[in-house]
């Protein structure tokens, strides 16, 4: 019996028949004409039928195996039930499954090309559907690329009017009011008579501390209005649409069902008030969510085409690809977006999604180039150029750099996911709204005092970005100038800092003890919530202290063995922007433990291939000293604190238990819930599956021998029951039930027996009960199985879920099993 | 995930719409463009943002700068130190994104306050108004009433219906994230 089942993987696997074209040696037997009434005989008979003729079992599977796969075909088709084959919501899907499935789909139309003109036109728009998918594609990408420009700008001008409005067009943001404007000094540069702060529009006067406190309260009325609308909208329309959705696009794509998770509300709701939350001035930024837009997107758009929306499998190719597009659109990183779909968000991910993803990254950021929501021509919001080379030393400073985004990392995941366990457990969590509102409240109230805070985050970071040259007025930039001549502009040497940089300091200071304390209570909020920006934030402000100290260190004390070989006097060795972008790049390092795609990410955003080298240091370094304090990054945290069940394929198993011990049920609990192959009736049928709750049941030969026959899933067979009880008649409650392919012989006045033979999965994986777990846990990952029979000398045992295996790695890594949550 | 088959050309339909929309009207526009020189301040010269409205290839410091600061033979070496920028943008598109923007979250401030407020005070209503109400009409009144109401009822029983079961949904999703804390948080 081993031997046959073995028989049915490989045969699976290998010529890829799949279950409705019904591997099992009766068949094949009988599609060469060699009858033999298994029906009757016992079950050891089998077993000898089995053994007797194995080579003609082996030869029949290559040679005979298209014949008798087109007759089981047709038998496949006469009863094929709608519903069969889907998932509940909260469920796993079996990869393997849909994968069969699919392939199968393609071989039936393949195999009826000839038949007809329509059914060839068919197989036609079958394979043209690959290209048709890149036209959707296109119309996708095109959707949100839109979309992106729509928060861009949308988001741009929110923020702004927080602080005042445009007179002569009330739909520009400050700086495009101000696009034609004459104001010719330095000075006030930011100013034009159109743009108007609310002070002016209300009390009629631009300074004064009656003006101050009139802005102050417009800042903060703006902020909660917008806070609240958001998480209103949130509440009233789309609960989805809140928190990042990484960790939730992550878990989809390792193969989960959350219903209404992609939809077109959420997708809307997420859009519009990913807008008002970044301009309500929380401390959070818009790149995460754009990946769940992106999704969104990518889903409704799969329904166009059946051979993806029926396919959970194919689905989730379209969703990875999908995905890379938002983060290409998000950070104007095509390339990075695409590695960050794969290092970061996918589970499956074929060499032809990578191209596709590439496709999709493109066309996103194409299209949103020509919407050119920043109005600087460019792809990218924080668009620098350095041109200033960096030296060996410079490298610690970096390295110190990435020890510091490792440790914000751990312990902002630390101190996260305390916060988010307290909201979950505790009453705490019943009052979302509120929570927002002080949140919100408490943000605006302390930002507005603070240059830096009050200002966009992104504004922010491209500030600090920016290197302090001659053309640059800002605070960041007044040194203690040395005017005396058009010498010192032209080569840019440090200088000693005036006292506009110390202050500077200071308020970066605040604002990044602000920023790290803000940041820790945002996310998690029931609003769209993104952790790039204010990581990026709190990276760039750390790093473009340390950069400014540097510099200053160098100019004062040039004499030092380090700085002397490289730092002339009057020659610029230090660049604070570039620690600034090093920095961000080490932080989002820590907290998300990326490392190949955030470096290409950053690298995109500069356009200079000299600086990879100290971001890879600082990235690597911070992602060893995160690791030190604990392995996962914040999506893994918030997907464990979540129980979702996701089988992550970076950790190691490790342990030596065997499956034996892992599986279903164990020595204490009743033995194993089995439906027989041909002595169940109805009623039988239906309370097995009214008594238990599992979400499949095995199938065995009968009682006595327990040998395996195949796998049913419970969703398919209260369908296919409902579907028998409507359509076909003569169903009763005591009519006999049989998965065999011809009905067993039944007394003459019993009612008609009904064949559920099209439900039942005939190649179900197994293992032996000595299989080591590092063994099973692999092919779970790697297979992406949903569950696994555990046999003995042939006969079942038990059962393997995936929650099982995530139970007991929870159990090995001394967690709490009972977190896993979902089935 | 949920999702009627013909619901996404409704869909894209409209995303063309806007996208077209928003091409269409993007006419250049004469303030749509600008040259912007910021020059540094030079010798005792305060530094200076010119900003004029030229086209690309003559977007440079001889050409925005005027009048020149400082005399002929200086000229080069000042316009070494300006950069010059050429910058478009798109106000229709601005303007078009802003507009529907807003209306967008109009829209869905008006369903959400119908749907807290109106919505309950309606249902109340009906329960008991209309089975009076069909006392009181005569039998062939009825019937016109029932006929017309039955071909008006398939396209707004339908609507009804959706939107009954979309609010389930969002029901059911509410519970999940905001009671029960099951996911999300």
């Amino acid at each position: 019996m081993e031997s046959k089942q073995l028989y049915h993987r490989g045969y699976c696997r290998n010529s890829y028949n799949s279950i409705a074209s019904a591997s099992s040696d009766e068949e094949l037997l009988d599609g060469a004409g060699v009858i033999m009434d298994f029906h009757t005989t016992e079950d050891d008979n089998l077993l000898d039928g089995d053994a007797a003729s194995p080579g003609s079992n082996y030869a029949m599977s290559n040679g005979g195996g298209a014949a008798s796969s087109s007759t089981h075909l047709l038998d496949f088709l006469e009863e094929p039930i709608p519903g069969v084959g889907t998932y509940d919501d909260f469920h796993t899907i079996d990869w393997v499954r849909e994968k069969c499935k699919d392939r199968e789909r393609h071989r039936k139309i393949n195999s009826k090309k000839k038949e007809s003109a329509w059914e060839f036109t068919k197989s036609l728009y079958d394979a043209w559907s690959g290209w048709l998918v890149i036209l959707s594609f296109k119309l996708q990408c095109i959707t949100f690329g839109a979309l992106a420009g729509l928060i861009d700008i949308a988001a741009d001008w929110m923020n702004d009017l927080k602080e005042g409005v445009c007179l002569s067009a009330m739909w520009f943001n400050h700086e495009q009011c101000c696009w034609t404007s004459n104001e010719t000094t330095f000075a006030e540069r930011d100013k034009c008579p159109q743009w108007k702060s609310w002070a002016e529009l209300i009390l009629g006067q631009a300074e004064g501390p009656g003006s101050y406190i009139m802005n102050y309260f417009m800042y903060i009325y703006w902020a909660l209005s917008f806070a609240f609308l958001a998480v209103c909208l949130v509440k009233v329309f789309a609960p989805y649409a809140c928190g990042s959705g990484i960790p939730e696009i992550k878990t989809i794509l390792s193969g989960f069902i959350i219903r209404g998770y992609l939809g077109k509300w959420t997708l809307m709701i997420k859009t519009i008030t990913l807008v008002l939350a970044v301009a309500s001035g929380l401390s959070l930024g818009k790149e995460g969510p754009l990946v769940h837009v992106a999704c969104c997107c990518g889903n409704i758009f799969s329904y166009l085409f059946p051979k993806y929306s029926k396919n959970e499998a194919k689905k989730r190719e379209v969703l990875s690809a999908a995905s890379a597009a938002g983060v290409s659109v998000a950070f104007g990183a095509p390339i990075g977006g695409v590695l960050f779909s794969l290092e970061e968000v996918s589970y499956y991910f074929p060499l032809k999604t990578l191209w596709r993803s590439f496709f999709a990254a493109l066309v996103a950021a194409f299209v949103l180039r020509s919407i050119n929501p920043f109005g600087n021509s460019r792809l990218v919001l924080f668009y620098v150029e350095y041109h200033t080379p960096w030296y060996l030393f410079e490298l610690i400073p970096f390295i110190l750099l990435g020890v510091f985004g490792g440790l914000w990392g751990a312990f902002f995941i630390r101190a996260n996911i305390s916060w988010c366990r307290r909201r979950k457990s505790t009453r705490f969590g019943k009052y979302p709204v509120l929570e927002v509102i002080l949140v919100a409240a408490i943000t605006a109230v302390v930002a507005f005092p603070n240059p830096y805070t009050r200002q966009n985050t992104s504004e922010l970071i491209k500030e600090l970005f920016t290197d302090c040259g001659p053309l640059e007025s800002s605070q960041l930039c007044q040194y203690r100038s040395q005017m005396n001549g058009s010498k010192a502009f032209s080569d840019n040497p440090n200088r000693p800092s005036g006292p506009g940089v110390y202050a500077a300091i200071w308020q970066l200071c605040l604002a990044l003890i602000f920023k790290i304390i803000m940041t820790i209570f945002t996310f998690g909020l029931k609003v769209p919530s993104g952790l790039f920006i204010p990581s990026m934030a709190i990276g760039a402000i750390a790093g473009r202290i340390v950069g400014i100290a540097m510099e200053q260190l160098a100019y004062y004390h040039h004499d030092w063995f380090l700085f002397k070989e490289w730092c002339e006097v009057g020659a610029d060795c230090i660049t604070p922007g570039l620690y600034a972008m090093v920095g961000a790049a080490a932080c989002l390092g820590g907290v998300t433990r990326m490392t190949v795609s955030l470096v290409v990410i950053v690298f995109e955003l500069t356009g200079g291939l000299e600086y990879i080298v100290p971001l890879m240091a600082a990235v690597m370094t911070s992602k060893w000293v995160g690791d030190a304090f604990g392995r996962e990054g914040i999506y893994e945290a918030h997907i464990r604190l979540n129980g979702y069940p996701f089988l992550d394929a970076k950790e190691e198993f490790t342990h030596t238990t065997l499956a034996r011990e892992v599986m279903r049920p164990r020595r204490s609990d009743p033995p194993l819930a089995v439906l027989t192959q041909d002595d169940l009736t109805v009623e039988e049928l239906q309370g097995v599956i009214n008594e238990t709750s599992y979400n499949g049941f095995p199938v065995i030969v009968s009682k006595e021998s327990q040998r395996l026959v195949g796998f049913a899933l419970r969703r398919d067979i209260t369908i296919a029951l409902e579907n028998a009880r409507r359509k076909q008649e003569g169903i009763l409650l005591n009519s006999r039930v049989y998965f065999t392919q011809h009905a067993p012989t039944l007394p003459a006045d019993s009612p008609r027996p009904l064949k559920l033979r099209s439900i039942l999965d005939m190649s179900p994986f197994t293992v032996t009960d000595h299989t080591p777990m590092e063994i099973v846990v692999d092919i779970f990952r790697k297979l992406g199985l949903r569950q696994c029979l555990v046999t003995h000398n042939g006969r079942l045992l038990g059962i393997i879920t995936k929650k099982d295996i995530l139970r007991h790695m929870a159990q090995m890594a001394n967690q709490d099993p009972e977190s896993i949550m979902f089935n | 995930m949920s999702f009627n088959r013909e619901r996404p050309w409704t869909f894209i339909v409209a995303a063309f719409v806007i996208f077209f929309l928003l091409d269409a009207v993007e006419a250049k526009n004469f303030e749509d463009v600008r040259c912007k020189c910021i020059c540094p301040p030079y010798r005792n010269i305060t530094g200076h943002i010119y900003n004029r409205n030229v086209s690309q290839k003559d977007c440079n410091c001889l050409h925005v700068v005027e009048p020149m600061p400082v005399p002929g033979h200086d000229v080069e070496a000042y316009c070494l130190l300006c950069e010059c920028k050429y910058e478009e943008r798109s106000s229709n598109t601005i303007k078009v994104t802003i507009i529907i923007y807003l209306s967008v979250v109009g829209a869905l401030l008006l369903y959400m306050l119908f749907l807290l407020l109106v919505d309950p005070l309606i249902r109340k209503h009906d329960s008991y108004t209309q089975p009076l109400h069909n006392e009181e009409d005569s039998e062939e009144m009825r019937q016109q009433v029932d006929s017309s109401q039955a071909r008006g009822n398939t396209v707004l029983e339908r609507v009804e219906g959706a939107q009954q079961r979309w609010k389930k949904q969002v029901q059911e999703q509410r519970k999940t994230v905001f009671d029960r804390h099951k996911m999300l948080s």
